[in-house]
């Protein structure tokens, strides 16, 4: 127990910021997740064959290849590609893109291939009765969307979207191989430093149970809340 | 960029024996704990729930490292001839992934078990079939069939998660994409082809199972 005070003889509060940074980076990412579902939603929708086809494409790609692959592309590739277009403005120097960004992009593009499959279903599952009855009543097309099947499609989408919120929380473990120090790194320096990686890895395992099950117990909420009436 | 790919195919090679070895370890402990999981005795039932859920709630990456540095802290372990097995990071990698396919493989059993029509138990019985038999030619068929869907997504995870076996130094495809580039600085070659391979296993293995669906599917 030791090992686990606070300040400089334990590894409690190095511990305990880290599990922060896992929160953030997990907020970040489903966040960033949002926005690519809800470009991707759309296309993957729509009666145009070609949006049809970019729509599939993302989902499935992303679905299909190892998230540590997409973290390792943005994060060697997109130095590169920083450093490419920064001498392309005269800038020569080594640019170190920072592992909080690339990480939640690179999570936040996994996750949002997951929240687009999620919006489908929830849209699609949406009964066809409401889109008429809004195009008989002559409301706009956009306003239709906003006002009537977003609310909807959220709803419905809060027990599965629980599920991706799972996925991506886990994910951000990954994030620790680019040097971010969230629980996983944080339980590795410590490990190496003390050489009980046995102690530090289950106190990792422990930190990541409680995250998930506090975030069930809210998202169960949540539901309860936004299910009412229905 | 051709000369990268004999490299990539070998760690392929290293990927697909990871994922067979864990698949079928993995359905071995999924069955006993989906087994467990539909007994009645209170105790039975909760560790085998204790067990899915640590596995479902941490990530692969925590497990992976607790067993192959967390296990060979444990003296005990170190001086028994298991050490033969987890000094080797090939053989822990099978040990997390079968741990944690299996995890999921019983939750995919456990609700079939759970789901299959009351009538089918009733008129075995009710026919004078015992227990054992009622069992294994009629439970368990007809749950293996009505999980295949969602075991095929289960092996396509499993098979994105073997990738975490390069962290501990095997040279699976994610190790060879690694290797590449560090010695051709060349991200987006060595990353890019390993991704196009990945989706090349996960297209045969999504229409293998598409194909055993169609032949064994199950309509209730």
């Amino acid at each position: 127990m030791e090992l686990l005070s606070f300040g400089d003889t334990g590894w409690g509060d190095e511990l305990f910021f880290a599990t922060l940074i896992t929160i953030a980076v997990s907020i970040a990412a489903m966040a960033i997740g949002f926005v690519f579902a809800l470009i991707f939603t759309p296309l993957k929708l729509s009666k145009n064959k070609t949006l049809n086809v970019i729509g599939n494409c993302y989902t499935t790609i992303i679905r299909g290849v190892p998230e540590l692959l997409v973290i390792y592309l943005l994060f060697f590739g997109g130095t590169g590609a920083a450093m490419y277009v920064a001498s392309i403005f005269g800038y020569d120097g080594y640019i170190e893109i920072n592992a909080f960004i690339t990480g939640a992009l690179a999570i936040g593009i996994i996750s949002g291939a997951y929240s687009t499959e999620v919006f489908r279903g929830a849209i699609l599952s949406i009964d066809k009765g409401q889109f008429e009855a809004s195009k008989v009543l002559g409301i706009k097309k956009h306003i239709q969307f906003y006002k009537i099947i977003f609310p909807q499609m959220l709803r419905l989408s809060i027990p599965n979207l629980s599920n991706v919120w799972q996925i991506t929380l886990k994910d951000t473990s990954l994030i620790s191989v680019t040097g971010l120090v969230e629980i996983m790194r944080q339980s590795y320096i410590a490990a190496g430093s003390t050489r009980d990686p046995l102690f530090f890895y289950s106190v990792a395992a422990v930190l990541y149970l409680m995250l998930t099950f506090l975030s069930m117990k809210l998202i169960n909420k949540l539901e309860i809340k936004y299910s009412k009436g229905y | 960029m051709i000369g990268i790919f004999p490299g990539l195919l070998n760690g392929a090679v290293i990927t697909l024996q990871l994922l067979v070895a864990s698949m079928f370890f993995g359905l071995i402990i999924g069955l006993i704990f989906a087994i467990l999981r539909i007994n009645k005795n209170p105790i039975i039932n909760n560790f085998a729930y204790g067990y899915s859920y640590f596995f479902r709630g941490t990530p692969l990456l925590v497990q992976l490292y607790l067993i192959y540095y967390g296990l060979a802290n444990i003296e005990l372990l170190r001086n028994s001839f298991f050490w033969v097995i987890i000094k080797e990071p090939y053989w822990c990698a099978i040990i997390a992934f079968s741990l944690n396919t299996g995890a999921y493989t019983s939750e995919i059993l456990r609700s079939a078990f759970q789901t299959i029509k009351k009538g089918y138990i009733e008129a075995a019985q009710s026919l004078g079939v015992t227990k054992k038999i009622t069992f294994y030619r009629i439970q368990l068929p007809i749950a293996i069939k009505q999980s295949l869907p969602a075991y095929g997504n289960e092996i396509i995870l499993m098979l994105k998660g073997t990738s975490l076996a390069s962290v501990i130094t095997i040279m699976d495809l994610m190790g060879e994409a690694r290797k590449v580039n560090v010695l051709t600085f060349k991200p987006f070659e060595a990353f890019i082809t390993a991704g196009i391979i990945y989706l090349f296993i996960t297209f045969i293995i999504h229409n293998i199972i598409k194909y055993l669906e169609k032949k064994y599917g199950f309509q209730t």
